[in-house]
């Protein structure tokens, strides 16, 4: 009898530690309580490993910050015109092109035209900081953060993340304008309309897409997309945010659909029962009753689909064509924050200032998509479980 | 538009988006077919590349993959499914360390792969390689840069949350009836869980295996910066050697190589042999967790 209550409620593992508890109390055995310690010990290493992670890739990023202590104090001094540190310094020699003259020139020209003439314009502003700064190289590395411009090799190093926040940030919408939607709907076939058998069936299929690697889309987008794409639509420049984006779509779609079908699937059977009871059709059920319950779920699935998108190395690095613009044009080649790290790593000089950079870079990386995962963990899905739980 | 238009209407929305999903995984496996099976001889899995790596074959590639693989599971496979075992035995669901431990290792599976390859650069090369170098060899470099170990350590905390889901989820299915009649004779909880609950879940260590490994196999950015080579002559012999792979074997030769053209159909079979490496893989854990599903829901 006592069993058959416990198999009722096989969700509290209390029950058996309980049992377990009351037997160890009789004896105590040094293998058990060793292999316990030893057993909590190990799993204690996951949130090592995560903490280790936060450490080190701060670690290197770490030179950055002295460099920029040590020229506050110079400024602090006097022996520095504090004005230089201002980033706005930087760029008033810059020629400004008109922005709505911009992406028409992109449009016309094949990018790799226009990369040497931007190099060139550059070249030009390069040697006017050269004449009115007298601070050395390494110390401007933290104030060019900010600019526009991602010049890591040039003679006059900057840094801007500004261009490569913003292909990030193109890139992820365009993934997820078309992850999301046919993710979500694909959940709510199987979730609801399908009818059992083909069910089975579908969810593993779909977990398939999730086995290829990421350098197979990325290769397949650079082979395939990317030349179907610029019969479709004639831009210039052949790799660009939008095959990017749409190679990261497929990247992203087994997450959403995942996370989104376990959200649908959490509804409570009673829900269903209730509307379909009053009389709506399955479809006005679906939309009206299951999707709008499951919403937290779902806000959670995207979260975890955008920092899919947003970590993305490889389909960046292949697929995107790698060009760090300051454009809103989807035709246009991007450079994402992930890809930068992936080309440029290889070749920098380790302790270089460069090296920091894309230190930094990967703990920005990193924060995001801690915190995406904890607003996806702790938010959302406690919303969840108390909304089903009617609190 | 009246009611029952309107649904099948929906329904078949939501049809067409699965095909869509579908339709994506199919053509991506025939276009590489298509690509390279005629390039897919005998002679390209056993030979060296050749001539520049115009010609030849991938054999080095595929043997730095499946060693760097090996010692990737050997690393993962103990420690996750240790983890799995404290979060479904030990663990009480209220206590804060499990619950911590938990987050960890979703945060672990979230963390973009770039990230577990800077870090392996900073950790393993940078701090542990350097210190190695400087206690061991007196400052003479030699496990202080890339190098298969470093490699496969970083891959294994890139599948170490892969093991400990699948894992957990199986000891869950192990039946309470067995642990408790394992108890009532006599048994302690470690022996238990030694003689019981792990023989019960061996197909959940075997399908978190299998997925990691797919998983490993498959991954490119960990390994960018920490010991995957462009070209190397041999394959590796030790830990310290640096080794090639086939993600990346890929990615060299479709944007860096000079002679992108010349050389697709051997790109196209290089990405025909992972993909139905990674492919067969996951194929055959997602059956094996499609029975341990099963075998939960009908308890």
């Amino acid at each position: 009898m006592v069993r058959k209550t416990e198999k009722a409620n096989p969700e509290s593992s209390g029950t058996g530690t309980e049992f377990a508890a009351s037997i160890r109390k009789k004896q105590f055995r040094f293998s058990d309580w060793f292999a316990e310690k030893v057993i909590k010990t190990i799993a204690f290493l996951s949130i090592t490993i995560v903490a280790l992670i936060f450490v080190f890739v701060f670690r290197e990023t770490l030179p950055l910050f002295k460099i920029n202590q040590e020229q506050s104090t110079a400024v602090a001094n006097g022996e520095v015109p504090a004005g230089d540190l201002v980033p706005e310094t930087y760029s008033p020699g810059e020629p400004e092109i008109p922005e709505e003259l911009k992406p028409e020139t992109y449009g016309v020209e094949p990018v790799d035209l226009y990369v040497p003439d931007v190099e060139s314009n550059m070249q030009d502003t390069d040697d006017q900081y050269a004449g009115s700064e007298s601070m050395p190289v390494e110390g401007r590395a933290v104030s060019t953060l900010l600019s526009r411009d991602w010049l890591p090799v040039s003679d006059n190093p900057r840094y801007g993340l500004l261009p490569l926040f913003l292909g990030t940030l193109k890139v992820t919408l365009i993934a997820l304008l078309f992850a999301a939607p046919i993710a979500i709907l694909a959940a709510l076939y199987t979730a609801l309309f399908a009818p059992r058998k083909l069910r089975e069936f579908i969810k593993p299929a779909v977990e398939l897409l999730a086995g290829i690697p990421s350098v197979v889309i990325g290769f397949f987008a650079l082979m395939v997309l990317a030349s179907f794409f610029q019969d479709l639509f004639g831009y210039s420049s052949r790799l660009n945010g939008f095959v990017g984006g749409f190679a990261m779509a497929l990247a992203a779609i087994p997450v959403i659909y995942t996370l989104t079908e376990d959200a649908l699937s959490a509804v409570p059977k009673t829900y269903l029962e209730a509307s379909l009871g009053l009389g709506a059709s399955l479809r006005q059920t679906a939309f009206k009753v299951i999707l709008p319950a499951a919403t937290p779920g779902i806000f959670a699935a995207i979260l975890l689909g955008i920092g899919r998108v947003f970590g993305e190395t490889m389909i960046a690095l292949m697929a995107t064509g790698n060009a760090a613009l300051i454009s809103l044009n989807p035709f246009d080649s991007v450079r994402t924050l992930s890809a930068t790290i992936g080309a440029e790593m290889a070749e920098v000089v380790f302790g270089d200032t460069h090296y920091s950079v894309l230190f930094l870079i990967g703990s920005l990386l990193f924060i995001f998509t801690f915190i995406l995962n904890a607003l996806a963990e702790f938010y959302f899905r406690n919303r969840l479980i108390r909304r089903f739980q009617g609190k | 538009m009246n009611r029952t238009t309107k649904d099948t209407l929906m329904k078949s929305l939501t049809g067409v988006s699965v095909l869509l999903i579908l339709f994506v995984i199919v053509s991506i496996l025939t276009i590489t077919f298509i690509g390279g099976w005629r390039y897919l001889t005998w002679e390209f899995i056993t030979e060296f590349p050749k001539e520049g790596m115009t010609k030849g074959g991938i054999f080095p590639a595929i043997v730095g993959t499946a060693l760097m693989t090996l010692i990737m599971t050997v690393a993962a496979v103990p420690f996750g499914a240790i983890t799995a075992v404290y979060l479904a035995e030990y663990a009480s669901e209220k206590s804060i360390l499990a619950k911590t431990i938990r987050f960890a290792v979703k945060t672990l599976a979230v963390v973009p792969s770039i990230i577990f390859g800077l870090f392996g650069l900073g950790f393993f090369i940078k701090f542990v390689g350097l210190h190695l170098d400087n206690f061991l060899y007196g400052g003479e470099l030699h496990w202080g840069q890339p190098n298969i170990l470093w490699a496969s350590l970083t891959m294994a905390l890139l599948t170490l949350p892969i093991v400990i889901v699948s894992v957990e989820e199986s000891i869950r299915t192990v039946p309470y009836e067995t642990r408790e009649g394992s108890l009532a004779l006599g048994a302690t909880k470690w022996q238990t869980i030694r003689k019981v609950v792990l023989p019960g879940s061996i197909t959940g260590i075997l399908t978190g295996t299998i997925l990691a490994i797919s998983r490993g196999a498959g991954e490119v950015a960990p390994i960018l910066f920490t010991g995957a080579a462009y070209y190397l002559a041999d394959t590796p012999h030790a830990l310290s050697d640096q080794f090639m792979s086939l993600g990346y074997h890929i990615y060299i030769m479709s944007t860096q190589s000079t002679n992108v053209d010349d050389t697709l159909p051997i790109q196209f079979a290089t990405t025909l042999v992972l993909l139905l490496l990674t492919f067969s893989l996951s194929m055959v854990a997602v059956v094996l967790r499609y029975r341990i599903r099963k075998k939960s829901a009908s308890q």
